[in-house]
């Protein structure tokens, strides 16, 4: 309980007294996983509507694929991350291991398949009779998919909101690939592992209050875009 | 008359079963066209080739004596006929947005769909739920949506695929009543699906029966119903017993 208390305090202080490393690091967090989870969208949208959409031969194998990605462990995309940008990997002329691109690399990797397969399973139940009653409206292909967009933004922005959270909660894949340099690649997450390690709780529970805050802002808006405008 | 849509030795197979097999059929303006048949007679096939909304296998669909080029249905051509299902179909949004959307994609003006949605839904007695959620109407309110969105565009064709079926009887009399008096003040021209004598009886005034893909006898409703031939008579005996077909 005093370790509890002793957190908070120290939280409230380090945030108060406007610790520039504390600082450094949180906007760090917030960048990488902003950036990550844009990008996983932007991809991941597309692909999962895409997906749920049609039909073609592979289709069921590649959803296969993607649904596993859902559960793929961080320290194996990290891995293969580090492989791939490894000084005599197949990317190592591009210098990038160690540096925040690469965690945002390794974090894409973990949060796509999320993004795309719920995307995709919400795509999917719409029935052929409604694709048909808005084709039969008047509506162009690219009506039909904004009518779509808009009609499952609830799912869309649940998609994104569990990318999200995989992203910002993630720590073994950034660890792996960003090394936890300070200044460079420390974010909240692994400075939280450093800390607890040398047994400095009270800055770790300080972080982790920082850590939860953050994820708490961006579900909360994304949560308000999703939830807005409900007519009963 | 020359017809609207005429389709020629028009077949429809899905997975090496033929499902349509119609060598000539048409729509001419403004009647109302009744198409009769039992389960999976290829009804609903029919209604969707006619509405360019389903590829044929074979042969040709013509609209005003043009060939129409099979899956290449220009984007204006679609844009003159419209559908209602069984199933309202409704989208989430306002009524007001809903019996609006072939407007919206039509792209017309703001005030114009403002003045126009205002019109219908005056004529479909449904002013009072514009502001409601589309998906917590009633089936009957959902059903006069649905027909209000059809009807707006002004469709040159209406499409309906037994649009009153899930309706309590009450609420199916009520609407049918309100919707054949719009059609004829719109004198639009329609083609109707539907399982039921009466409705079929009341709305329309051609009819077409259809039974495993194949159109078995079509002509004036009253005579097809007074004189039908062995097909339709051996459909029509099971309502008989309960309908005695008294016009
Ligand atoms: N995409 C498809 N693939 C395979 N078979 C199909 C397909 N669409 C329709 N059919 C078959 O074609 C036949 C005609 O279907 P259709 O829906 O046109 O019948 P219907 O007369 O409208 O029946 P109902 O009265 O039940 O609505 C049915 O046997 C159906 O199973
Ligand atoms: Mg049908």
């Amino acid at each position: 309980m005093e370790l509890l208390i002793d957190g908070i305090k120290k939280a409230i202080d380090m945030i108060l007294s406007g610790d520039r490393e504390v600082f450094a690091i949180t906007w760090l967090t917030l960048k990488v996983c902003l950036i990550s989870i844009l990008i996983s969208t932007f991809i991941g949208l597309p692909l999962g509507i895409f997906l749920g959409l049609t039909r073609f031969k592979g289709r069921r194998i590649l959803l296969l694929f993607i649904n596993i990605g859902m559960g793929l462990p961080p320290v194996v995309a990290g891995l293969w991350i580090t492989m791939l940008l490894w000084r005599s990997g197949p990317l190592g002329d591009l210098t990038l291991l160690y540096s925040p691109t690469a965690i945002v690399m390794a974090q894409i990797l973990v949060s796509l398949p999320i993004v795309t397969s719920l995307t995709c399973t919400a795509f999917q139940q719409i029935s052929e009779k409604m694709l048909l009653q808005i084709k039969a409206l008047g509506a162009t292909r690219m009506q039909t998919l904004i009518i779509l967009i808009k009609q499952l933004k609830i799912a869309i922005l649940a998609a994104i909101m569990a990318g999200f959270g995989r992203v910002i909660a993630e720590v073994g894949a950034a660890m792996m690939v960003g090394g936890n340099i300070l200044g460079d690649t420390r974010i909240l997450t692994t400075t939280i592992v450093m800390e607890v390690s040398k047994g400095n709780f009270d800055i770790a529970l300080a972080l982790s209050f920082i850590l939860l805050s953050l994820a708490l802002l961006i579900t909360a808006a994304l949560t308000f875009l999703q939830q807005r405008k409900r007519i009963s | 008359m020359n017809p609207l849509v005429e389709l020629n030795n028009i077949t429809v197979k899905a997975q090496n079963k033929t499902i349509l097999d119609i060598p000539e059929f048409q729509i001419c303006a403004g009647e109302f066209l009744g198409i009769m048949g039992p389960n999976g007679a290829g009804k609903s096939t029919l209604l969707k080739v006619l509405a360019f909304l389903e590829k044929q296998s074979g042969g040709e669909i013509l609209y005003r004596g043009k060939v129409i080029p099979k899956g290449n249905v220009p984007l204006e051509l679609r844009r003159k006929f419209s559908i209602a299902l069984q199933q309202s179909l409704l989208l989430d949004g306002t009524v007001f947005h809903n019996i609006a959307i072939g407007l919206t994609l039509r792209k017309l003006p703001k005030g114009d769909i403002k003045d126009k949605v205002a019109h219908w839904l005056e004529l479909f007695g449904i002013s009072h739920l514009a502001k409601k959620n589309a998906l917590y109407l009633s089936g009957g309110e959902a059903q006069r949506v649905n027909l209000a969105r059809a009807m707006i565009v002004e469709p040159e064709i209406l499409f309906l695929d037994e649009p009153f079926s899930a309706l309590d009887f009450p609420t199916k009399i009520k609407l049918m009543e309100d919707f054949k008096g719009i059609i004829e003040t719109a004198r639009t021209t329609a083609v109707f699906v539907s399982h039921d004598l009466m409705e079929i009886n009341y709305l329309t005034n051609r009819l077409a029966i259809i039974v495993n893909g194949e159109v078995k006898q079509s002509g004036p409703t009253p005579r097809v119903l007074e004189h039908p031939n062995s097909s339709t008579a051996s459909f029509l005996n099971e309502w008989k017993k309960f309908y005695p077909l008294a016009r």
